[in-house]
């Protein structure tokens, strides 16, 4: 391994990246547009949510429960309706978009202790806003089951871990703190896969690989000097997005600097080495940009678990984001965020960076030895 | 160590059932400028390729300054400068840092490293265009930084393919004044091209036909051995009566239409020739001009493929 080839291919992908200022500019304006057009998107709070209620019991304890939802910012309460149809029709035409329905034995089985039931009927075709409103519901009545129960019950059983949850880390349950680190983690994926996913497809496609295969320059040395140069632009970018996140979108950081500086280069490190990795299997650029962005874009928006749960997801998937990254990122963001925990919660996060950063160079590395001119 | 620069035995290449490579065996000399020719497709550029280790011949063995190829390709790339028959530097770096780039790549110590490009900037005449955009230089000047860039860590041997094409005349001399000047200096030069005033100027060299050597040797040989049959040119003044007349003459082989008149292959020049003049008196047939004349290569190289094309049908 030389230094001295190292650095020669250091110096000159850098001057690639300077000298197409506006694929630079983009690489650069890239994490402000992404965060702002997703961040917004995605967090768009959920509050003052039509609602419709179906009090089937008409007990004391279900009018408190209702006072309970009329309590809340999030609810809003449009009347009471005396069916289902009255609430499908409502929800069909777009005017609540969500019924909660107390049925008959609520009181009674609240007293019991068996543990009461409350339906809910939402709106679903806006899958986002309504799993959030699903979430608030649940945890209004988890919170008001529980106090029922302390009232009522001795001794008192575990509350409700979920509700308590949410208002521990985000206590002012604003879904920006929650989907915005997440999505830092998304976009750097996104981005580093791009940024390297063309370099050596375009060797191909000018002609200069076979220069450069006539050259004592080794595979490895090849990837480590294009992967340095492009991991300046993405330190670059991981930068604007953490400053865009903590200033703009307000995030508290209550983590710690160096564990997330230890982290995104780790991170960075793995995909733009993936990027090389698709890079080296393909002969064109356009190809390599599509492989690239296939295995970016999808994996990281709908297996890293930044607003979709993986836990719900089928099987197949929740087996195959065992191996993406920004799914770890993804936790560790988030985990350093919000909770502003030590190295001590995220370090078997940091372990699967580190074997994912390895396995790949290995195998891009690979890839790059089997280069051949025919 | 061998005494042989390049050095193939039974080299073989082949793409599917396609042989582009067909048992090839060379050697040349150190100092030599070698010429590579033959017609598109003929297996040259897969040649140099695998000399250069870009390709792994599918059997034979390659040696290359001495070394082999499949054996140490990493030595044999320090040992050599390939430039490749399509333009290969960064059209987006500007010459200066092109040359830096290859500079550090073959590993140029730092104490001589500014020597060497000025070296290269000054016989590529680009010293005062180093920090122009590559992307920006004519043909010419784009293949002597490809050339410059090519022998900045010296190489003791430098493989060239087709490093004149698309250029203009005057250009191409310039060129080959750098190959020369490099030969004389000890370098060897194994270059392929199309052009025959190119071939003059080699000391040897092999004409590839369908991946085979068909003809190796120093130009003046290649014309002796073309030579069992000798050529007049003939010019008169109804060429294609001509032609047709000199059809059943004894001792003609062929005749081919050239410029303003003829080539005529014959046996035996001299009675061959009185033959001639006999017939085409006869035919009343003005001779203005018949006289025997030296082949070119180019004659040479399209009877010996047509030769060749025969045999093999
Ligand atoms: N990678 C490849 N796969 C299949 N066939 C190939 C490959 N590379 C070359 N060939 C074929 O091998 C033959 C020889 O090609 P080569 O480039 O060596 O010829 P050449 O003598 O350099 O011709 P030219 O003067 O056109 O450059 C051609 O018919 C070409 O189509
Ligand atoms: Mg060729």
């Amino acid at each position: 391994m030389s230094h001295r080839r190292i650095r020669a291919v250091f110096i000159k992908e850098l001057h690639h990246i300077t000298r197409d200022s506006r694929s630079l500019a983009l690489a650069l304006a890239m994490p402000v547009m992404m965060l702002l057009l997703y961040g917004y998107a995605l967090s768009l709070d959920v509050d003052h949510i039509p609602t419709l209620i179906y009090d089937q019991d008409g007990t004391s304890a279900s009018r408190d429960l209702v006072r309970q939802f009329r309590g809340s910012r999030f609810f809003d309460i449009r009347g009471f309706a005396s069916g289902y149809e009255k609430i499908e029709h409502d929800i069909n035409f777009s005017r609540v978009l969500m019924g909660i329905v107390i049925p008959r034995n609520f009181g009674h089985d609240l007293e019991s202790g068996h543990g009461a039931e409350v339906q809910l009927l939402v709106d679903g075709s806006d899958s986002n806003t309504s799993s959030i409103a699903i979430g608030y519901a649940e945890s209004i009545v988890k919170m008001y089951s529980g106090a029922v129960r302390v009232r009522n019950v001795a001794p008192p059983p575990p509350p409700a871990v979920e509700a308590r949850m949410r208002v521990w880390y985000n206590s002012s349950l604003e879904s920006k703190n929650y989907v915005v680190p997440g999505l830092i983690a998304v976009i750097l994926m996104i981005l580093a896969g791009q940024l390297t996913s063309l370099t050596i497809a375009r060797e191909w496609e000018m002609g200069t690989m076979e220069q450069l295969l006539s050259t004592p320059l080794r595979p490895a040395e090849m990837l480590i000097g294009k992967m340095s140069a492009y991991f300046v632009v993405g330190v670059v970018d991981s930068l604007i997005a953490l400053v865009v996140a903590v200033t703009v979108f307000a995030v508290p950081f209550r983590g710690n600097i160096v564990l997330l500086a230890i982290s995104t280069c780790l991170f960075l490190f793995g995909v733009l080495c993936w990027g090389i990795f698709i890079s080296a299997g393909s002969r064109t650029q356009v190809e390599a940009y599509q492989m690239g962005m296939l295995t970016t874009f999808l994996p990281g928006f709908l297996m890293s678990g930044f607003v979709f749960s993986i836990d719900t997801m089928p099987k197949v998937i929740q087996v195959i984001s065992v191996i993406v990254p920004a799914r770890y990122f993804v936790a560790i963001l988030k985990s350093l965020f919000l909770k502003g925990v030590g190295l001590g919660a995220i370090w078997d996060q940091m372990v699967f960076l580190v074997i994912f950063g390895a396995f790949v160079f290995w195998q891009a590395a690979r890839r790059l030895k089997r280069q051949k001119v025919a | 160590m061998s005494d042989w620069a390049v050095e193939t035995r039974d080299l073989v290449k082949t793409f599917g059932d396609f042989v582009a490579v067909d048992h090839v065996s060379l050697e040349v000399s150190r100092g030599e400028i070698f010429g590579f020719l033959g017609p598109n497709g003929a297996g040259k550029s897969t040649t140099i390729r695998i000399l250069c280790g870009l390709i792994t011949p599918t059997s034979g063995t390659a040696m290359v300054n001495g070394i082999d190829v499949a054996k140490d390709p990493e030595r044999v790339r320090r040992n050599l400068g390939y430039m490749s028959q399509r333009f290969s530097l960064y059209d987006d770096l500007t010459v200066e840092q092109n040359i830096d780039f290859f500079a550090g790549l073959y590993g140029v110590p730092k104490l001589r490293r500014e020597e060497r490009k000025d070296y290269v900037l000054e016989m590529a005449r680009l010293a005062e265009r180093r920090s122009a955009l590559t992307g920006s230089l004519s043909g010419g000047w784009k293949q002597r930084l490809a050339l410059g860039c090519a022998i900045l860590h010296d190489p003791p041997i430098l493989f060239l393919d087709e490093p004149t094409s698309g250029v203009d005349p005057i250009v191409r001399g310039v060129f080959w004044d750098l190959i020369r000047g490099l030969a004389k200096t000890g370098h060897t030069i194994f270059v392929s091209t199309h052009y025959m005033d190119e071939a003059e100027y080699c000391n040897r060299l092999a004409l590839m036909h369908r991946g085979k050597v068909i003809a190796l040797g120093a130009p003046a040989e290649l014309r002796h051995q073309a030579s069992a049959h000798s050529l007049l040119r003939l010019d008169s003044t109804k060429p294609l009566e001509t032609m047709r007349a000199l059809e059943d003459v004894p001792g003609v082989v062929d005749v081919a239409v050239f410029g303003g008149g003829l080539h005529v292959t014959v046996d035996d020049a001299e009675a061959t020739a009185e033959r001639i003049r006999t017939k085409l008196g006869a035919a009343a047939i003005e001779i203005h001009r018949l006289e025997k004349i030296l082949p070119s290569l180019e004659d040479v190289f399209v009877s010996m493929i047509e030769g060749e094309e025969r045999r093999v049908a």
